[in-house]
């Protein structure tokens, strides 16, 4: 194999470790999802169940930060993340201004910092 | 203040103004009835929107985490195509690049795709008719993820039921795309990179997933969910078992459903 792909090891680990257990759950979602009813009360819970998950998806990252974003101090990053949200409510939930303003806090903060 | 109720009412308040005007053809249109045009129109529609922008900013921040683990440029761009999914890349990543095993790396990116399911769920009944078969949405179903659960739920009424396949495929590709580009371009760039701009695209992930999860919220369930999901998870990975994120997830959850079952009874 060349340098490009990396060896078959990397790309089997690519499909068994990434590929297959996240797509699982869009092709569970199409050929389960036809006899689901969208207001039903399972899909409700199973609804809320994932919002938790991806919140801590989002906590996991900001708690354990990788790479890079390991170098910013936690209460900016925590920080940040919330001045984000503010700015989306005071902006009557433009994703766009959320994340410009989390991202000014940081970098404001990080620059004040030193 | 930060009360569910307030987060309801100033959510439900402005539902109705954030929607930009959506730069379609009107529904009866003639374009509409050549499948490859409704591809096109898709495919067009990824400059609608600022998440794009959002998305190929991620995308620079996965490929430059790729280069920094050593992983190859090609085995990064793969991940990008067959995973999809910008938290599972990152999570894939960064576990085996701190050394886990393929089971562990491949159990904490099960965990962290279950929300693809009810994603999925949601956003099909809007892409089927009558004669939809199964077969023919299974190229579409891989590419719903955030992004495109937001955008299809913006962008699919104006867009006639029986080319919204076409439609939904070319806005798929037109991301993809975007997101391949950045992958690469993040992972040439990274070893030039400001350790501050790395921070700044890698904060990116976690604020856009917690706005655009925050815009979607339509139920009281699904904000007590998200902000009991958070505040949760810092206390349940003090146990360290692994699964950390599933046990916060199925119980603040729970707890979720919980209180909306009490709210439809009271």
């Amino acid at each position: 194999m060349s340098d490009f792909l990396g060896d078959w090891y990397a790309l089997t680990v690519l499909v068994l470790a990434g590929f297959l257990p996240n797509e699982i759950w869009r092709m569970l979602g199409l050929w389960l999802g036809g006899g689901v009813d969208e207001g039903s009360e399972l899909l409700v819970w199973v609804r809320a169940v994932a919002t938790a998950i991806l919140a801590g998806v989002i906590a996991q990252i900001l708690v354990f930060p990788p790479g890079a974003l390991a170098s910013v101090p936690g209460f900016l990053r925590y920080g940040a993340v919330a001045a984000g949200l503010a700015v989306f409510m005071v902006t009557r939930r433009s994703i766009f201004a959320g994340v410009v303003g989390g991202e000014v806090v940081m970098l404001a903060g990080k620059w004040w910092l030193g | 203040m930060l009360t569910a109720a307030w987060f309801t009412s100033v959510m439900n308040a402005s539902t109705q103004v954030f929607w930009v005007p959506v730069p379609l053809p009107a529904l009866d249109s003639p374009g509409w009835q050549i499948s490859a045009r409704a591809f096109a129109w898709g495919l067009r529609s990824v400059t609608s929107t600022v998440l794009t922008l959002v998305l190929f900013a991620t995308y620079l921040g996965i490929g430059a985490l790729a280069h920094d683990t050593h992983f190859s440029l090609g085995w990064v761009l793969a991940s990008t195509a067959l995973v999809w999914a910008g938290p599972a890349q990152i999570i894939l990543i960064s576990t085996l690049g701190s050394g886990a095993t393929v089971v562990q790396a491949a159990i904490a990116v099960a965990v962290s795709a279950i929300r693809l399911f009810p994603m999925v769920v949601s956003v099909l009944p809007m892409l089927r008719t009558p004669q939809t078969k199964r077969r023919h949405l299974i190229f579409t179903t891989h590419f719903i993820a955030i992004t495109m659960w937001v955008e299809c739920f913006r962008l699919l009424p104006h867009v006639p039921r029986e080319r919204r396949i076409a439609f939904t495929n070319g806005l798929g590709v037109g991301l993809m795309s975007v997101c391949l580009i950045a992958t690469a371009l993040g992972y040439g760039l990274a070893a030039n990179l400001p350790q501050l701009f790395g921070a700044a695209i890698l904060l990116l992930t976690p604020l856009a997933f917690l706005l655009s999860t925050a815009r979607n919220c339509r139920q009281l369930a699904d904000v007590v969910a998200l902000a009991l999901g958070l505040t949760l998870f810092p206390f349940v990975s003090m146990l360290n078992t692994g699964v950390d994120i599933l046990i916060s997830g199925v119980v603040a959850g729970t707890i979720a459903y919980g209180v909306h079952c009490w709210r439809e009874r009271a």
